[in-house]
C-alpha cells in the first residue's frame, strides 16, 4: 500500500504551550486514519500543518508526495478540508457558494455546475440549492461544508472533528456519506474526540494525547491490547456476592472483581458467549438469581482511560 | 462507482490567464462580498444612517455656530456656506469608515472558519485580501450617490463641472481602498467579530475628527493644526472641496495643504505599500479562532 499522507517528527509550539510533540503518521492510500484524541491533544494542529495551514517547527510532511511547507499549492490541489467549523459563506446560497470554491479551485465553470447540481443532491440539499445559507440548519451547512470541500474530487479528504456539534441524526447521516466516498476511494484523515465515532469509520485509529502518539491499530487490536471480554453479573442479592464468584472462579481467566455496591460480579472470560453461557448455568444450579448479565467487550472509553489515565472528552 | 469517481482529483480545471490568477481569484472573493451586500440590506441601510444624521446634524444643528474665515460673506457664521463646506467633510469621513467594514468581515471569515477553508485552496495568496478591500471601496460608490442626493437636498452643489467633480468622487474612492486595506490589517488581529465591531472604528473617529472635515483648522490650538494639516484626511477633504468648488476656508501654509491632490495620492500609495504587505503576510499565517 501507497502512503499518501507521511509526516515525521512533527513538533509546533505555540509560545510554551507544546501542541505537537514529534508525531508521526502514515496513512495509505485508500483508507480512513482516525486521529482520536482529547481536546488539547494537537489533533487540529496536526490537520492544519498537513493542510499548509501552519508550519511545523520541525520534522517534514508529505501528502500524496507533495512537501506540505515546499509545495503547498501543489498540496492545496489535491486535498480537501472540512474543518470544525462550517466554512462556507453565511449569505450565499448554496449553490453560490459551491460554484465560489469551484472558482478558487480553477475549475470550469461548466464542471462547476454539473458537480454542484450533483453534490447537492447527493447531500439532501437540491431543495434548499439556491436559498441563502442563513436559512440552512446546523446539519444543512455542515452537508454543504462537506459538499465544498469535495467539488475538486479531491483524492484526500481532511475531516477535523467533522461531527461536532451535531445531532444524532445528522451525524449518523454524514457517516453514511463519509464510508460512501472512502468505498469511491478517497483517502480520509479523521480527526475526532468521540470514541464512537473513530470506531465506526476508521479502519486504523492512532490515538494522540500531548501532541504525540500513545497507540495505533485498529478497534480491534486496541481492545485486545486493554483486556479481552468481561462478564458481568448484577444479582438480586448483594449477600450472595462472594458464593457467586466462588463459583465464577473455573470460567474466569483473571481477577475476579466483585463490587458490593453494585451487587455486581465481572469475570474476565476469553471463550465470548460460550463462557458466558457457562456462567449462567453455574449461577442458575445453585439457585442464585441473575438480576441482569452482559458480556461485555473493551469500549475505546476503556482504551483511552487505560493509556492515558484520563477519559477521552476530559478538558485536561 | 464511475471511472470519472475512481480517479479522484480529476476535476478539469481552466488554463491558466496570462496574467496569472490573481486578478481572477480577487474578483472571485470580491463578488462575494458584493452579493453579501445585496443579500443583507440592513447592513447597507445602517452604514448609510451614521452619515446622513451627520449631515442633518451639522447641516441644522452645529453649523450655524461654525464660522468658515475666508468663506463667510459677512462677520457671522452663514449656514448656506458650511453646508457647502460640510458635504466633502461628510464624504471624506464616510469613505474613512470603509476600514471598519474590512475589519469585521475578515474578523467574522476567520470566527467562521472561512479563511482556513480558503488558505487551503489552491487560490493566489493575496486574493481574500484584494477582494475584500475592492468590494469594501466599491460599496462606497452606493453610499456616495446616496450622501450626494441627501447633501443635495440640504443645499450642498457641484459648481466646478462634472469633470473635476468625477474626479473627485475617484479619488474619494481610492481613499476608501486604501484605508480599506488598514481596517484589513487591523481585522486579521482581532479576536472575535465583536472586538473587530470596536477596534475597526475607535481610530476612525480621532482620525476623521483631527483633521478639517466639519471645523475649519485655524480653529484648533496651535500645537494641533499641524496634526490636522498632515492628516491624509484633511488633504483629501480640501481636494474634493477644491474639485467640487466648494469654499475651502482660509488654506495653511503646510505642504499637504498647498498640494492637496498630490499629497493625498502619496499619501495612498505610502499606506497601501505598508499595509498590503503587512495584512498579506499575516494573512499567510493566520487560522480560524
Amino acid at each position: 500500500m501507497v502512503a499518501v499522507i507521511e509526516a515525521h517528527g512533527l513538533v509546533k509550539k505555540f509560545g510554551d504551550v507544546v501542541a505537537l510533540d514529534g508525531l508521526d503518521l502514515v496513512v495509505p492510500e485508500g483508507t480512513v486514519v482516525g486521529l482520536l484524541g482529547p481536546n488539547g491533544a494537537g489533533k487540529t494542529t496536526a490537520v492544519r500543518i498537513l493542510t499548509t495551514l501552519l508550519k511545523p517547527d520541525t520534522g517534514n510532511a508529505t501528502v500524496a508526495g507533495f512537501d506540505v511547507v515546499r509545495q503547498p499549492n501543489k498540496v492545496r490541489g489535491v486535498i480537501g478540508l472540512t474543518g470544525q467549523y462550517a466554512a462556507v459563506d453565511e449569505y450565499l446560497t448554496g449553490r453560490e457558494n459551491l460554484r465560489m470554491f469551484g472558482d478558487l479551485y480553477h475549475l470550469k465553470a461548466s464542471y462547476v455546475r454539473e458537480r454542484s447540481l450533483e453534490l447537492l443532491e447527493r447531500f439532501d440539499l437540491a431543495d434548499a440549492a439556491d436559498r441563502s445559507l442563513r436559512t440552512y440548519s446546523g446539519g444543512m451547512r455542515r452537508r454543504l461544508d462537506l459538499a465544498a470541500s469535495l467539488i475538486a474530487k479531491p483524492s484526500i479528504l481532511f475531516l477535523d472533528e467533522p461531527t461536532t456539534g451535531l445531532d444524532p441524526r445528522s451525524r449518523l447521516g454524514l457517516w453514511e456519506v463519509i464510508t460512501d466516498l472512502v468505498a469511491e476511494g478517497t483517502t480520509v484523515l479523521l480527526t475526532t474526540q468521540y470514541l464512537e465515532e473513530a470506531d465506526q469509520l476508521a479502519e486504523e485509529i492512532v490515538v494522540i494525547d500531548h501532541g504525540r502518539v500513545i497507540a495505533k491499530g485498529t478497534s480491534d487490536t486496541l481492545k485486545d491490547d486493554v483486556g479481552g471480554d468481561r462478564i458481568e453479573v448484577v444479582l438480586t442479592d448483594r449477600g450472595l456476592l462472594e458464593r457467586a464468584a466462588a463459583l465464577l472462579a473455573p470460567v474466569a481467566t483473571g481477577e475476579i472483581v466483585t463490587d458490593h455496591e453494585e451487587a455486581r460480579v465481572a469475570v474476565p472470560v476469553t471463550g465470548g458467549s460460550a463462557s458466558l453461557i457457562d456462567a449462567i448455568r453455574r449461577l442458575d444450579s445453585e439457585g442464585i438469581d441473575i438480576a441482569d448479565v452482559v458480556l461485555r467487550r473493551p469500549t475505546l472509553d476503556d482504551v483511552f482511560l487505560t493509556l492515558t489515565g484520563h477519559v477521552a472528552e476530559d478538558e485536561s | 462507482m464511475s471511472a470519472a469517481e475512481k480517479t479522484a482529483g480529476s476535476a478539469p480545471t481552466r488554463s491558466r490567464p496570462i496574467v496569472g490568477w490573481g486578478v481572477h481569484d480577487g474578483l472571485v472573493v470580491a463578488r462575494r462580498n458584493l452579493i453579501q451586500t445585496v443579500r443583507v440590506p440592513e447592513l447597507l441601510f445602517f452604514s448609510l444612517v451614521q452619515p446622513v444624521i451627520f449631515v442633518l446634524l451639522f447641516a441644522f444643528v452645529f453649523g450655524g455656530a461654525i464660522p468658515i474665515p475666508g468663506a463667510d460673506p459677512g462677520s457671522a457664521p452663514d449656514t448656506s456656506v458650511y453646508r457647502q463646506y460640510l458635504m466633502p467633510g461628510i464624504f471624506g469621513q464616510t469613505v474613512a469608515f470603509a476600514a471598519a467594514a474590512s475589519t469585521v468581515g475578515l474578523a467574522e471569515d476567520m470566527h467562521r472558519g472561512l479563511i482556513d477553508r480558503f488558505r487551503s485552496l489552491p487560490m493566489s495568496t493575496g486574493a481574500v485580501l484584494f477582494g475584500r478591500t475592492f468590494a469594501d471601496a466599491a460599496r462606497q460608490i452606493l453610499v456616495l450617490i446616496v450622501l450626494g442626493i441627501t447633501g443635495y437636498l440640504v443645499g450642498w452643489r457641484i459648481n466646478d463641472g462634472v469633470f473635476n467633480a468625477t474626479l473627485a468622487f475617484i479619488l474619494l474612492l481610492f481613499f476608501a481602498y486604501t484605508v480599506a486595506w488598514v481596517g484589513s490589517w487591523i481585522g486579521l488581529y482581532m479576536p472575535n467579530p465583536e472586538t473587530a465591531n470596536t477596534a475597526g472604528l475607535v481610530w476612525l473617529f480621532p482620525l476623521t475628527f483631527l483633521s478639517n472635515a466639519f471645523v475649519p483648522i485655524t480653529s484648533m490650538p496651535d500645537w494641533l493644526q499641524p496634526i490636522a494639516q498632515w492628516n491624509p484626511i484633511s488633504s483629501l477633504v480640501l481636494a474634493t472641496r477644491d474639485l467640487f468648488g466648494n469654499p475651502t476656508g482660509i488654506i495653511g501654509d503646510a505642504w499637504p495643504q498647498q498640494n492637496p491632490v498630490l499629497y493625498t495620492l502619496i499619501s495612498c500609495a505610502v499606506l497601501i505599500a505598508i499595509f498590503a504587505p503587512l495584512s498579506i503576510r499575516r494573512y499567510r499565517r493566520t487560522t480560524a479562532r
